[in-house]
């Protein structure tokens, strides 16, 4: 049993914790005319970064400039863009560091093909490891046959 | 021995890597912007001291110009505002100022009592402009050549060293793209 202040301090972050998670939904504004463009809306704003908190996403920040893109996005959607249009809309300003999924082009190939790579160096370890160990036992067994003849 | 050449290698490549990107790191908040080399963004947006003259991206062209986004509520913008003004005083590129996301009062009272450094102010208010000249965070400065294209793109407060070692070259070297 922990003394009286140190439960009194859990329950403080405790409560801080669950508190938090109604904090958490920064974006307020009314949804989107219909469920398709509203989920389109929830989609993009999750998968653009905030450039001012570079770990949230556009959805998630309660800094200015992200409300503003938020608008942005959502007057985008409104007048008949796409996804595509309005990721490139945001490219075009802020560079492809506002999409939290890199896009597959060429600059991006050595991100996209890393862990091809890095699978492929690990698959020739293993086979390398395992047919040194096969090669072990091989022997081990050939030495032990050796062995039993010898008495 | 040669069966530890491998891990050993591989060690040394982490290490590599990893240092390349620890001593990178602090620039890692500064992003390129992808305006660099392309036109300046379009604008038109109201003038903080004369209604009837809205300040746009006509008035960019034909010379070189420094675009600086600012405002009151921005800490480092009054760091930076005594360079603003020795760039005034040196009167080789004006200085067109972006009010972003602030009071039209404020603005006034803050160039009143500091001075103002600028040859024309542009007030955006609901952050549209800023937006299309990609601005994350106050202040920004850009150095547009006088065929107005994106030169040059400063992120934090101008200081005089900046300015010395980074635009004024590329004023120096010529017209620009």
């Amino acid at each position: 049993m922990k003394p009286a202040p140190a439960r009194l301090c859990t329950a403080l972050v405790c409560a801080a914790l669950v508190g938090g998670g109604a904090a958490l939904a920064v974006d307020t504004t009314p949804a989107l005319p219909t469920p398709a463009l509203q989920q389109r809306y929830y989609e993009l704003t999750h998968e653009l970064r905030c450039m001012q908190c570079q770990s949230e996403a556009l959805a998630d920040s309660s800094v200015s400039l992200a409300a503003d893109l938020r608008v942005q996005v959502r007057e985008l959607l409104l007048a008949g863009d796409s996804d595509d249009q309005i990721r490139d809309h945001m490219v075009a300003r802020y560079g492809d560091f506002i999409l939290f999924r890199p896009r597959m082009i060429w600059r991006n190939a050595w991100l996209w093909g890393a862990p091809g790579v890095l699978m492929l160096v690990g698959a020739l370890v293993a086979w390398r490891v395992l047919r040194a160990r096969a090669r072990l036992v091989d022997s081990e067994e050939a030495g032990s046959n050796g062995e039993s003849l010898d008495p | 021995m040669n069966r530890f050449l491998l891990p050993l290698a591989g060690f040394a490549l982490l290490l590599a890597v990893l240092l390349v990107g620890l001593a990178r790191a602090p620039q890692k908040s500064i992003l390129p912007s992808p305006l660099i080399g392309k036109p300046a963004p379009q604008f038109s947006l109201p003038n903080l001291f004369d209604n009837t003259a809205p300040v746009s991206s006509e008035s960019l062209k034909g010379h070189w110009s420094l675009v600086n986004v600012w405002g009151t509520w921005c800490v480092e913008c009054r760091a930076e505002h005594e360079a603003l003004l020795q760039i005034k005083q040196e009167a080789r590129v004006p200085i067109i100022g972006i009010d972003w996301k602030d009071q039209n009062e404020d603005a006034l009272t803050w160039l009143e009592q500091l001075g103002n450094p600028y040859e024309r102010v542009g007030t955006d208010r609901d952050g549209r402009v800023a937006i299309d000249w990609g601005v994350y965070g106050a202040p920004e400065s850009f150095l547009i050549s006088p065929a107005g294209t994106v030169v040059y793109k400063h992120i934090g407060a101008m200081t005089p060293q900046v300015w010395q070692r980074e635009f004024l070259p590329r004023v120096a070297a010529g017209p620009g793209a």
